[in-house]
């Protein structure tokens, strides 16, 4: 059983990201646990974001992938408690992210108890560009094609590229 | 193991020939204990999931709206976005709601049913307004849900925590266009103020706590907006300054009979959102989603 348990885990740590495919789900810190509960696998995973389309996609690739494998018995959970944050994304997951030119997150900003400080002003944290390494970037809108990042523009080369945005 | 095409995947997992609308919506809250904590009363937890999560729906649906009509493609992205995330929040919230599930509670029940407060329900359409109507809700919504994050109910405090960092972009997207905006050309300047003005008559309603908001509070579940209200007049304060901008004077809309949208009176907008917000769900039934 501890053989199978290694397997399971190993065939849900392939399963990629369906809008980011050159991530797995564990790069992203979205596979949260794999374990064999009654002799069927139990796979609990984290949204990113609240309204997350992409989740029903990973449900049904993480499903497939461990029925393709050989188990028969598969449960995918849902994790809300703690939220997801991208100090959970892997080294490697953010080498991945630099690599297909999305700027990784830097540290997600901690937050003391009380009211949330209210950001007038741009932020004020440094992005690298992915393509050029130059730090002269500007942001240009805190969303982007998907909740999770931002439009950036590099001054120096000129591109646009998107950040991961720290949350 | 992905297949090329997302809806492939969808379209595997749901071997159902009734399943045509593109995406499948299943129990957000599958696997997720969702225990009633002790001493608390079930359909006052219910209800009060409902309160919250009508907010929630009825604003997302209003921000949708913007889709293909925002001034800038970067605006569009960002209501998007913004309306995803709440969209997110109820379906959390409609499902925690009672058996019936998320898609009876947005989809089958009647105006009077709602709980949201009628703030989130008037047409948009000017950029303004939006801007104004957005900064209210969400440093409203936002300083509730901070609240929240210390519930005893597990999934309102889930819903929260992920709700606070997610909002905390909604409501510095707001804050921001309102400064620029109002401290902007006169013209910019006017618009942004008879945005405030439209939107204030719907502010008082937001911190009037209903009798279920209150047991809720007491009970160490729900918060009751009333004490979030020196939160909100400090944001609004702080922005409005920045934005060279008076905090409008204008007396609240009443209600019938003292009677607001978390009693289920709404405004006369309210029953045209729904038409066309309910009209699919109700013209195929026995669609799966």
């Amino acid at each position: 059983m501890v053989t199978a348990l290694a397997d399971a885990r190993a065939v849900a740590e392939t399963v990629t990201d369906p809008e980011l495919p050159m991530l797995t789900l564990a790069d992203l810190g979205v596979l949260r646990d794999v374990s064999e509960v009654d002799d069927r696998v139990v796979v609990s995973i984290t949204p990113t974001y609240t309204g997350c389309p992409a989740m029903e996609v990973m449900r049904a690739d993480l499903d497939r992938a461990l029925r393709d494998a050989g188990y028969r018995n598969v449960e995918i959970r849902t994790v809300l408690h703690p939220p997801w944050s991208t100090d959970w994304i892997t080294d490697a997951g953010k080498r991945k992210l630099a690599e297909a030119g999305i700027a990784p997150p830097g540290v997600a900003p901690a937050r003391a108890g009380g009211p949330v400080p209210l950001t007038l002003g741009p932020s004020v944290h440094r992005v690298r560009c992915p393509r050029c390494g130059s730090p002269d970037t500007e942001e240009i809108s805190r969303f982007s094609a998907t909740a999770c990042k931002a439009l950036r523009r590099c001054r120096a080369c000129q591109e646009p590229f998107e950040q991961f945005k720290e949350i | 193991m992905s297949t090329e095409n997302a809806y492939e995947a969808l379209a595997e997992a749901h071997d159902d020939a009734r399943w045509a609308f593109g995406t499948s919506f299943d129990d957000p809250l599958a696997g997720v204990d969702t225990t009633v904590p002790s001493g608390v009363d079930g359909d006052d937890l219910h209800a009060y999931c409902l309160m919250l999560g009508d907010d929630a729906l009825i604003a997302s649906h209003r921000l949708q709206e913007w889709c293909t009509n925002a001034p800038e493609l970067e605006d569009e992205v960002a209501l998007a976005n913004i309306a995803l995330d709440l969209l997110g929040q109820a379906r959390l919230l409609l499902a925690r709601a009672g058996e019936r599930g998320e898609d009876y509670h947005a989809f089958f029940r009647d105006e009077q049913e709602f709980r949201n407060v009628r703030l989130v329900e008037p047409a948009g359409g000017d950029f303004g307004y939006l801007i104004a109507w957005l900064l209210v809700f969400t440093s409203w919504r936002l300083a509730l849900l901070q609240r929240l994050e210390s519930s005893r109910d597990p999934v309102l405090a889930a819903v929260a925590a992920k709700g606070v960092k997610e909002m905390t972009y909604h409501r510095d997207y707001a804050a921001r266009w309102a400064v620029r905006l109002g401290d902007g050309t006169e013209y910019s300047h006017d618009r942004m103020r008879a945005g405030f003005e439209a939107v204030w008559p719907l502010v008082d309603e937001l911190f009037t706590p209903h009798p279920i908001e209150r047991r809720m509070a007491e009970h160490g579940v729900g918060v009751d907006p009333a004490t979030v209200r020196a939160e909100f007049d400090d944001v609004l304060a702080r922005v409005l300054d920045a934005a060279t901008l008076e905090l409008p004077e204008i007396p609240a809309l009443a209600g019938v009979s003292g009677k607001t949208g978390r009693h289920g009176v709404h405004t006369e907008a309210m029953g045209y959102l729904l038409a066309e917000l309910q009209s699919i769900a109700r013209a195929h039934p026995e669609a799966i989603w």
